[in-house]
């Protein structure tokens, strides 16, 4: 593994060979060893000033997410508001980092949140599945782009990765990067399909590799989501990337965060593993629905003493 | 951006009751010591005096082995399944009481209250239920159809896992029928002393189990009483040595678990996060005060530089301080001796030409603290490659091939326990085969459980504690004379 791959990436001019032989060099991942460390690391004690400090920056960091059938004009613009103003009682209540959804909604969404400072972030490429043909998902993105998103979530091909075709998944993500144009793009890996750590660590490589600007466990769509021990592969996979190459990426764990509890713990993997510099909704985020009502409960709790019940709480 | 600060998670130590002072626990009653004096037990975190506890002397040894004497005919006469039900009476409790146990072993011992809770005491609980279940199957544990036990124990265990090690020591004896006189190290004696109020609440007979207090010369007293049928012992190889001459010539049956000076071998090809994260549980656990550390670090040289790097930004997270606060990582060294011995070595280290490195880290101004620390530049002639630290202190080595690591990871008086890291399956068979060491770890360390046995080679002791292999030191192999076969 050499830090020259970042300035020329295999995968063009047939260098596909290199691209394998890179991915199958990294160190291997200790299943025991990887879920003892996530273990270990969730039994911190999180408490008082900390805990606070630890609200306010998981708040900052969601990604405000709906992406169903059933989505509507009028659930997104519902949805949007909550964003800019998460908690209507207490204006000291920091906004969200993003909102989250389907292309078809992204103009809805633009208009309520444009100029506020708050991300508009769409899946594209023929989300959840990725199986559609490439100018497909080059147009979904293009027209995401087009109609206000600044951050566009795509999926990778799990059945090109899993086939081998490493250049096949590396020149989609380098097309979907150049279709984004100054939009961010976030990497889908959908950890939940790919079966091994070593398999995440290496789409991670791939995806970083290809030019994503953050990596993305999941779509939220398929039984297995985020998780702690993936989440810390793909951490350790940022932190060795920027260490070779110069190149800090983000992560976004999505799907299944629903507790504040779960939010503190993955803010005490990255505060233990990558340290302050990911400690930022530029570098780290959560793509999660219910979890921002959680964490509003929890902040409420501290700061007015008693915990207040659901209904205090807007539901988007 | 922002500094992510962990703010004070202190246990609440209010759970645990600590009485002024403790008498020795002597056929079901706590006694006032006969012919004994008191010292005093301190908390290695603040120096504070925890509780005045007797010292037994010999009239009071005396006492303590007549006791369990006296209850070894009944005790032993009893059905397996009844001596079961006792074991796992005491499991329970210990699992019910274990928030307080571990607030109390922290308090005495200096270790993390995250170890006290989620290591030494689920462990100890599981190691009563585990040879619980041996006491009505003994027939079928490869020792005949029914094997007798042999008598008195006496038990000496050392201060790193106070209640963990009365466990390994009290669940097997009583589970084969035996009678117990247990001694704790003067520097931990509480958790024994809670373990015996566990005994009359459990309805425990009296003198089955009976727990004296005292430094060395009641140790020695005990092991040297002439009505005592085994000696069991877990500490320095010094005084194991001191007890193998003591009893050799008498009829007594002796297991001895002693030091370590173990390998943790990293390959080329190993989980180097997994592994660096195996390299900081080896050494660091404990504050490095266990006998099967990993106290020498054997790295293969092409991954050397990599592989330090890695460990040195992973040590700049361990949390050094307050025992009690649930976020700590690395407690109080035990005592001012002990924390003596530890810059004594570490000193010789940094004489000979070996380079040290520890974290920035603030330690506390009272108590007995040693900032984790790491050497390079060690060779094999090195003091602290050969000697036994039993501190947070880990010396690197590096080798070249398969056959080198052995050679180097061979090279010790001791033989207690190994660690290999590579993602090659057939390199840790092989590797298996050419270790003489009684536990060989392979992509972990420092893992234990109960149906596991454990022990050592060559001076770090002989006799195996855990799992089928634990009841063999507590039963009778001798043919029973004057019985027709």
């Amino acid at each position: 593994m050499t830090a020259t791959v970042a300035s020329s990436p295999p995968g063009v001019s047939g260098s596909a060979v290199d691209l394998r032989s890179l991915l199958h060099g990294l160190p291997g991942v200790d299943k025991v060893g990887v879920e003892g460390r996530a273990a270990a690391l969730s039994t911190r004690s999180i408490k008082t000033t900390a805990k606070a400090a630890a609200i306010d920056l998981a708040i900052r960091m969601v990604d405000l997410t709906t992406l169903e059938g059933a989505d509507t004009p009028g659930k997104v613009r519902a949805l949007s508001a909550k964003a800019l103003r998460p908690d209507p009682a207490d204006p000291n209540c920091p906004p969200v980092a993003a909102v989250c959804v389907y292309p078809s909604m992204v103009p809805v969404a633009a208009e309520v949140l444009k100029g506020s400072g708050v991300h508009l972030a769409s899946v594209a490429t023929a989300f959840p599945s990725g199986q559609a043909p490439l100018d497909v998902k080059l147009a979904d993105t293009r027209d995401a782009v087009a109609a206000g998103a600044d951050e566009i979530d795509m999926v990778i091909s799990r059945g090109s990765f899993l086939a081998g075709r490493y250049d096949d998944v590396f020149a989609e993500i380098v097309a979907v990067k150049e279709a984004c144009g100054d939009a961010h793009l976030k990497v889908i890996l959908e950890t939940g399909e790919l079966g091994t750590y070593d398999n995440v660590r290496r789409a991670s490589w791939l995806a970083m590799l290809a030019g994503a600007d953050f990596i993305k466990t999941s779509t939220g769509k398929v039984p297995v989501a985020a998780t702690l021990p993936v989440t810390l592969v793909m951490l350790e996979a940022v932190r060795d990337f920027r260490a070779r190459t110069g190149r800090q990426v983000g992560v976004k764990p999505a799907g299944g965060i629903r507790t504040t509890k779960d939010a503190i713990r993955y803010l005490v993997l990255i505060n233990e593993t990558v340290g302050d510099d990911w400690l930022d909704p530029d570098w780290f985020r959560f793509g999660a629905s219910s979890l921002l009502n959680d964490l509003l409960m929890q902040r409420t709790k501290l700061t007015t003493g008693h915990y207040a019940g659901p209904d205090y709480f807007t539901l988007d | 951006m922002m500094k992510f600060e962990y703010a004070p998670a202190p246990e609440s130590r209010a759970i645990v009751d600590i009485a002024p002072s403790y008498g020795l626990f002597l056929d079901g009653t706590f006694t006032e010591p006969s012919d004994g004096g008191v010292f005093k037990t301190v908390n290695p975190a603040s120096e504070e005096v925890l509780a005045e506890v007797a010292s037994a002397g010999a009239r009071d040894v005396d006492h303590a082995v007549a006791a369990a004497r006296r209850a070894f005919e009944p005790w032993s006469a009893l059905p397996g399944p009844e001596r079961a039900k006792y074991l796992f009476r005491i499991a329970r409790i210990v699992q019910e009481r274990s928030r307080e146990l571990a607030v109390l072993e922290s308090l005495d011992n200096g270790k993390p209250i995250r170890e006290s809770r989620d290591v030494d005491l689920p462990l100890a609980a599981a190691h009563f239920f585990y040879y619980a279940g041996w006491a009505d199957k003994l027939g079928y544990a490869g020792f005949g159809p029914d094997p007798r036990p042999l008598g008195v124990a006496a038990q000496v265990i050392p201060w790193n896992f106070p209640m963990l090690m009365l466990a390994w020591k009290i669940a097997p004896a009583l589970a084969c029928g035996n009678t117990v006189v247990l001694k704790p190290a003067e520097t931990t004696p509480l958790s024994a002393l809670f373990f015996a109020d566990i005994c009359r609440q459990a309805d425990l007979p009296p003198g089955v189990v009976n727990i004296i207090t005292g430094a060395g010369d009641t140790g020695r007293l005990l092991v040297e009483h002439p009505d005592v049928d085994k000696v069991a012992f877990t500490g320095s190889t010094e005084v194991g040595r001191q007890i193998a001459q003591a009893v050799s010539g008498s009829r007594k049956r002796v297991t001895l678990e002693l030091g370590g000076k173990a390998a943790n071998i990293v390959f080329d090809d190993a989980p180097i996060d997994q592994a660096v994260e195996g390299i900081v549980n080896g050494i660091f656990f404990n504050q490095g005060h266990v006998c099967c550390a990993g106290s020498r670090l054997l790295v293969q040289e092409s991954v050397a530089e990599e592989l330090m790097a890695a460990l040195k930004r992973r040590m700049a997270h361990l949390r050094v301080g307050d025992p009690l606060d649930k976020n700590t990582d690395i407690g109080a060294i035990n005592s001012a001796a002990q924390l003596a011995r530890i810059r004594e070595l570490s000193d010789a280290g940094a004489a000979e030409g070996a380079e040290a490195w520890s974290p920035p880290c603030e330690l506390p101004d009272r108590g007995f603290w040693f900032a984790p620390t790491v050497f390079t530049g060690v060779s094999q002639a090195h003091r602290i490659a050969r000697e036994e630290i039993f501190g947070p202190v880990l010396s690197v080595l590096t080798f070249r091939t398969p056959a080198e690591a052995v050679e180097k990871a061979n090279n010790t008086p001791y033989g207690l326990s190994a660690g290999v890291w590579t993602e090659k399956g057939s390199r840790i068979l092989w590797m298996a085969e050419r270790l003489r060491a009684g536990v060989i770890w392979a992509n972990t360390f420092n893992k234990f459980d109960p149906s596991s046995p454990f022990g050592g080679y060559k001076e770090s002791g002989f006799g195996r504690e855990g799992g089928r292999q634990g009841l063999e030191p507590y039963v009778d192999l001798e043919p029973v004379r004057g019985k027709a076969t």
